[in-house]
Parts: C-alpha cells; sequence; structure tokens
C-alpha cells in the first residue's frame, strides 16, 4: 500500500495511465470498504472483540494453545480439511459413478433394469444427495475412524485395510530405522574423511542410489535375488505361513521375508540424509570451537561426537519430514512390484477397478500417516532443541 | 538505469587484497561469469553434453534408430541383445562392423526359445542406408537410417521383446515421450511457480498467507498416490497425445510448490533493493519494475530450481506408466517399455528387458548432476562454499 503511494506523488502523467487497471481495483476496493453495511459489520465486530465474555473466552483459548504441541496438533487440522477436499475433487472427476459402471455391465448382461431399482441404487450408495453431503459423509467418517465402504468388494475399508494398514507401518517404520543406521555411520564417516576414496565411492553410489527408481530397484533385487541366489523374492511371508495364525515361526518368516522392502525402501532415503549430515557436520567441524577443542589436544572420536555430531543431528531428526511422504509413496510402488500385504496394492486395485471412494481412502489415510509421522519428528525436534518451542 | 549495471552493482566492491583476476572479474557480464563458473564444475559439464546427446537422439529417433517401434521380426522373438564385432570368430579384422545372426531352437523341456550365434549369418551394418520407411517429425517420408543390417539380416543391438519388436529403436522412441514429457512439464511448473509465488510476494497479505499454506499442504502429501489417483481418472477413451498431455499437467501439479516459495522470497527481498526502488521513484509502471528489474534478477534462479523438478517428473510417469496407469502401449515410453518386465519370471528369462530403466536411471542422476552444476553457477558472486 505505501508503494501506491509513494508512486502517485512521484510518478507522471504517463505512469499514471499505465497503472490504471491496478487503480480501478483499488478504488473498487475502497468504496467497499467506505460503504455503510461492511462499516456497520466491522463496527459490531470490534464492539464485539472487546466485550468481557469474548475476550475472556480468548484469553482461555491462549493460554490453552500455548503449549508447543497443542498448537501444532491444531495447526493440522486445515491442513487434514485442505487435502479430504483435494482428494474428494479427485474421487469426483472420473465420469460416471458406480451405478452407471454397474448399470452398464447389467445391460451388457442384458439385464432389464427399471427406472426404480436405477434410483434405489443411487439412494443406497448415497448418490442422490448433493456433493457437498457426500463429501461431509465421507470426511465426517474419518473423524469417528468410519473410512467408508467398497463398492467393488462390497465390504467396510475398514476391513480391508485392517491387516495391510499394520505391514504399510512396519515397513515404512523399518525403512527409516535403516536408513538411519546406515546413513549416521557413513554421514559421519564422509564428513570427517572428506574427499578420501571412501568419500567418493559412498558419493557415487549415494547418487546412483537417488536416481533409481524404487520399483527399479525392486526388480534389480528380484534378478539379483534369483540369479545368484536362486530365490524368488516376493511378498512378505513364504506360501506355507500366507494364511497361518501367527506364531514364531511365522515372525521367523516375516523377519527372513521383510528385509527386502526395507532395503528397498530404505536406499533413496539413505542417500539423501547421508549427504544432509554430512553437509551439517562438515559445517559444525569449521568452527572455532571445534578448532581450538583440537588444538587443547581432545581425542578424536570425542571431538567429533561430543558436540558437533549432536548439533549435526538437529536437521536429521527433521529430514524425516522429507523422508516419510517419498517412503509412503515409495512404499505404494513396490508393494506392486514385491507382491507385499500392503496399501500400496489396494490403492492400484482400487485405481484399475474405478472403486474411487476406496482409492480416496487409502490416499487420505496415507496422507495422515504422513502428517501424524511429521507431527511425531517435530515434536521430537522440539524436545530436543528448545528454541523451536518458543517461536 | 540499466538492469546489467544493477545487477552487478554487488560485484563492484572487490576486495583489496585479492588476487589480480579479481580485478577482470567486475567487468565481466553476468552471464559470462555464470558461464565460467559452471565450467568449473567437470561432472555437470559432463551431465549437460550426455542430456544434449540423448536429447538429440529422442529428437532424431526416426533416423537413428534402425527399425520403427512397431516392426516386428518374427525370426527374433525375445532374442538377447547382440555384439556389435569388428573381429570374426576366426580371428580376421572387419572395418565396417558387423553383428551375428541368430539360430532358434525350441527347448522341448522348457518350451522356451533359446537363441545361439550362427557364424555363416553375418549382416555387417550399412550406414545412412535405407530401411523401414518412416515419417520424420510426422512430416516428410523418409527411409535413410544411421545404420540397417544388410544381407537381408537383422540387427538387435538391446535384443527383442515377447512381439519381436527391436529393443534399441524402442528404447530411443521412448527417450522422446519419456524425456519431453520433464521438459513440458517444466514449462508448466515455471508458468505456476511464477505465478503463485509472484502473486504471494507481490500482492501480499492474505493472498500471500493463502498460497503459502496451500504450498505448505501440496509440500506434505505423498505425491505419488495423488498421481496414481489423479492418471487413473483419465478418461480411458482418450488419445494418446490427450493422455500425454494429461499425464504432463499433473505431474506439473505439483512440482511448482518448491519453485513458488522461491519466487516469493526472491520478490520479499528484491522489493526493497535500491535499483528497484530508484526504477519505481523515476516512475516506471509496476509491469516494467517486474519485467524489466526484478525478473531478470531472479529468473536464472529460478530456472535452476526448476531443472531439478524434472528428474522427479520422469521417474514420476515412469512409474506410472509402469504401473499401468500413465501413458499405454501403442505409446512408447521408458515406464511402457518397463511394465513388460513386471514379474520375475520375465526379468529372469530376458533381463535385457530393463534396458529403459538404466537409461532412465541415467538420465535421472544427468539432469540431478545438471541442476546441481546451474545452481552454484547461478549465484556468480556467492563464491562461499556450496550454498
Amino acid at each position: 500500500m505505501a508503494s501506491a503511494g509513494n508512486e502517485r506523488q512521484q510518478g507522471s502523467a504517463a505512469a499514471e495511465r499505465r497503472q490504471r487497471p491496478f487503480d480501478s481495483v483499488l478504488v473498487l476496493w475502497q468504496r467497499l470498504t467506505q460503504s455503510y453495511l461492511v462499516r456497520l459489520v466491522v463496527g459490531i465486530w470490534g464492539r464485539l472483540t472487546q466485550s468481557y465474555l469474548v475476550r475472556r473466552v480468548l484469553e482461555i483459548w491462549q493460554r490453552l494453545t500455548r503449549p508447543y504441541a497443542v498448537r501444532r496438533i491444531l495447526g493440522m487440522i486445515p491442513t487434514l480439511v485442505l487435502i479430504s477436499i483435494i482428494i474428494f475433487v479427485v474421487i469426483q472427476l472420473p465420469p460416471g459413478d458406480i451405478v452407471t459402471s454397474t448399470l452398464d455391465s447389467l445391460q451388457a448382461s442384458g439385464v432389464e433394469v427399471s427406472a426404480e431399482q436405477v434410483r434405489n441404487l443411487r439412494a443406497q450408495y448415497n448418490l442422490d444427495e448433493p456433493l457437498y453431503m457426500q463429501y461431509l459423509q465421507w470426511a465426517g467418517g474419518f473423524v469417528v475412524g468410519d473410512f467408508g465402504y467398497s463398492y467393488r468388494y462390497s465390504r467396510p475399508v475398514n476391513e480391508l485395510i485392517g491387516e495391510r494398514l499394520g505391514y504399510t507401518l512396519l515397513i515404512t517404520i523399518s525403512a527409516v530405522l535403516f536408513t538411519w543406521t546406515v546413513a549416521l555411520p557413513i554421514g559421519i564417516f564422509s564428513a570427517v574423511r572428506q574427499y578420501s576414496f571412501g568419500d567418493y565411492a559412498f558419493t557415487v553410489v549415494g547418487l546412483i542410489g537417488v536416481a533409481t527408481p524404487q520399483f527399479l530397484l525392486a526388480l534389480i533385487f528380484m534378478y539379483v535375488g534369483y540369479e545368484w541366489f536362486g530365490i524368488s523374492i516376493g511378498g512378505l511371508f513364504s506360501p506355507e505361513f500366507r494364511e497361518a495364525p501367527w506364531s514364531w515361526a511365522r515372525l521367523l518368516d516375516l523377519a527372513q521375508h521383510i528385509w527386502i522392502p526395507m532395503v528397498v525402501l530404505g536406499m533413496g532415503g539413505t542417500a539423501a540424509t547421508m549427504r544432509v549430515l554430512r553437509a551439517n557436520l562438515l559445517d559444525e567441524l569449521n568452527k572455532p570451537y571445534v578448532v581450538t577443542a583440537r588444538a587443547k589436544g581432545v581425542r578424536p572420536v570425542k571431538l567429533v561426537l561430543k558436540y558437533p555430531l549432536r548439533i549435526a543431528l538437529n536437521p536429521f531428526v527433521s529430514t524425516i519430514g522429507l523422508l516419510l511422504p517419498t517412503l509412503i509413496a515409495g512404499e505404494a510402488i513396490i508393494s506392486i512390484v514385491l507382491n507385499l500385504p500392503t496399501l500400496g496394492q489396494l490403492l492400484l486395485d482400487s485405481l484399475k477397478t474405478q472403486d474411487m471412494f476406496l482409492a480416496g481412502s487409502v490416499v487420505m489415510l496415507q496422507v495422515i500417516l504422513v502428517l501424524v509421522g511429521l507431527l511425531l519428528s517435530d515434536l521430537l525436534l522440539a524436545w530436543i532443541d528448545p528454541r523451536i518451542r518458543y517461536e | 538505469m540499466s538492469e546489467a549495471a544493477a545487477t552487478e552493482a554487488p560485484a563492484a566492491p572487490a576486495p583489496a587484497g585479492a588476487p589480480r583476476g579479481e580485478e577482470h572479474l567486475a567487468e565481466i557480464t553476468p552471464r559470462e561469469l555464470t558461464w565460467r563458473r559452471f565450467k568449473q564444475h567437470r561432472l555437470a559439464l559432463a551431465s549437460a553434453g550426455f542430456l544434449g546427446v540423448l536429447y538429440l537422439i529422442a529428437a532424431f529417433c526416426e533416423f537413428v534408430s534402425p527399425y520403427r517401434p512397431d516392426t516386428r521380426n518374427v525370426q527374433a522373438i525375445n532374442a538377447p541383445p547382440m555384439l556389435v564385432r569388428f573381429i570374426d570368430v576366426d580371428g580376421g579384422f572387419h572395418l565396417r562392423p558387423f553383428v551375428y545372426g541368430y539360430d532358434m531352437q525350441v527347448n522341448p523341456d522348457t518350451w522356451m526359445r533359446e537363441y545361439t550365434i550362427n557364424p555363416t549369418k553375418r549382416y555387417p551394418l550399412e550406414f545412412f542406408a535405407s530401411g523401414d520407411e518412416y515419417r520424420m517429425w510426422g512430416l516428410f517420408r523418409l527411409s535413410r537410417h544411421l545404420f540397417v543390417a544388410g544381407n537381408d539380416g537383422y540387427v538387435h543391438i538391446f535384443g527383442t521383446d515377447q512381439l519381436g519388436r527391436d529393443m534399441f529403436s524402442r528404447v530411443f522412441y521412448g527417450a522422446r515421450i519419456s524425456l519431453s514429457i520433464g521438459l513440458v512439464g517444466l514449462a508448466m511448473t515455471f508458468v505456476l511457480g511464477i505465478v503463485f509465488g509472484g502473486l504471494a510476494g507481490y500482492v501480499g497479505g492474505w493472498v500471500d498467507r493463502t498460497v503459502q499454506r496451500f504450498t505448505a499442504v501440496l509440500l506434505s502429501i505423498p505425491q505419488l498416490p495423488l498421481w496414481m489417483a489423479l492418471t487413473a481418472a483419465l478418461p480411458p477413451a482418450w488419445s494418446p497425445l490427450r493422455i500425454y498431455f494429461g499425464v504432463t499437467i499433473i505431474l506439473s501439479l505439483f512440482g511448482w510448490t518448491i519453485l513458488a516459495r522461491q519466487v516469493r522470497g526472491r520478490f520479499l527481498a528484491l522489493r526493497v533493493e535500491e535499483f528497484v526502488v530508484a526504477a519505481r521513484l523515476i516512475g516506471a509502471g509496476r509491469m516494467r519494475v517486474i519485467l524489466r528489474h526484478m525478473l531478470p534478477n531472479f529468473l536464472s534462479h529460478t530456472i535452476t530450481t526448476a531443472t531439478l523438478a524434472v528428474p522427479a517428473m520422469i521417474i514420476g510417469e515412469t512409474a506410472l506408466s509402469f504401473l499401468g496407469i500413465g501413458l499405454r502401449p501403442p505409446v512408447v515410453s521408458w515406464g511402457v517399455l518397463l511394465q513388460q518386465a513386471q514379474n520375475y519370471q520375465v526379468i529372469v528369462l530376458t533381463p535385457w528387458l530393463m534396458i529403459p530403466g538404466v537409461f532412465v536411471v541415467l538420465a535421472v542422476m544427468a539432469f540431478n548432476l545438471f541442476g546441481d552444476g546451474l545452481r552454484d553457477a547461478a549465484d556468480p558472486y556467492n563464491t562461499g562454499g556450496q550454498n
């Protein structure tokens, strides 16, 4: 606004003419704000916010939301709402819906369908209600933990998701742990022995790791596993354990199978995390306090581990925010290649059969997983680094 | 006040004790300086060269590849890659490279086709000879190829797929689609990023907050599932060209967020720079200030950030097509080619079907390195460290 005022004083007539399109908007805005009705509303709003009751309520609200965790969780709500709207729009995009496709298949097989049956069908799936009602019902379900109903499977989505969610979580978390346990020592090594042969070697491997799509990595693993070790890779269980109840043997079988998806998924993130840690640690190692400590004869191991590493680890925790979306997305695709009983496969199935409500619920669930993960990493970060809490 | 003078202004106060070369630096145009900086980055330079060759091949793929992507060779179905040789089995040297043809027999136990090299079938490579007829860029009818096999033979440097189509040709035809998706997507990302980032930075206030919020949300979404949902929503009845643009738009839908944030930051920073204020005081209009004085200053940054978004798009296209929900078979792209290698029987029996994957990795790696080099070079006045 200030710059606009400046220009009006300084500008020549020609400049005045050039900025006219902007001015007309400005004038409209001024007219609007000066209109009686708007001033009235603003006035009432001002009175209201000054009233004792409202001020008291606001005060309590502010005190409640003072802790960082509370603010952080509340901040998630608009994000979730926005994302759910985006996903709902996507669900609605394909032409036709479950009823039209059911009708098509019925008519193709020669069954006559009356108009009333169509209406009943629509009512059964709540498709006769306006869009915003459909959205509210769908999104409202999430709040109470009801993820909707799959038309294709004729089962509640909750049942379909149940066990798959557990495996998705298991694979994702183990991939994060893999990423950290591998990236930490390599990152430290690369920083301490900068420009050494090992540093270059890890850099090259990291570059390739970042550039390789995860599904390709899974394919390569499958090829190598079969060709060199004679094992067929895929699934989370051997065939005899697939439907068996939980037992020690089954758990052992799971442990034998899970390392492949874990490594495939963790590889891409490892390269990135390694680079971050290396860069952070390098910044830290060049600071005067490290030089001082070195000059005073602190042992090399202690020199690195005592302070520089702890400071360099801060962004390390926050990279989980970058890691999680790629992990969840990666899980979605390698589960298809490696034939894992996780969310990814359900998503692809539902997309291919145009069961969009199921697909939407799965995507929403994945988003929630990511956001909760981000929340946890932020809280962890705030716990490690007190500066963040008082921002 | 000229824009060149404005951008050079920060370079003017060269440190007193600097080496001699520094005195000249102030006289070089920023573009020259950027180029010099970029040249020092060997890997980035090599990547740029590699990408240049790749794009050249993609542009002239009809000419470079010996066959059309849909030409079938029924004599060689699922044939392994052929070695281009100069020395024959008797140790004789030939100046003209050649390949050996295959003898095919069906294994009675496994019912698999097995190929053995037959030294009596020697097919020399003929350069710039005529082969399959094609339409260059869909415009002129031509039949010249970079090389074709002589003696009525065949040449499949990367082997063939289960329909007997030449993988070498298909990889290059695929390069045209896969690599151009990155560039078209880049253009869209660019427009979206500048418009939204510019709006947020220039208008400020609630527009800024909304855009900021929106980009934060988009950044936290796992992209791939949403890409999957969106591409699955493309009507199957669409023509390949529309699907192609649909996929491109979808891929660029999420890439612009980082760019928008950066543009916004630059806008805010530049608005208070002296030369911008001066331009405004002289009486330049708003559009002139933005286009003539501000834009050239952050364009290089913006382009480099956008470059780093290309590999993600290439991987995205490959992944979607691989899953069978992106581009679909009559179209040839790297992802579509990899779709054939989806289960491990295929991978174990015909590993050469994974060759397109090698190209994906190489292209993505080259783009990453190239982008890194550009980013370092785009800011020629910043001489300290990697950032």
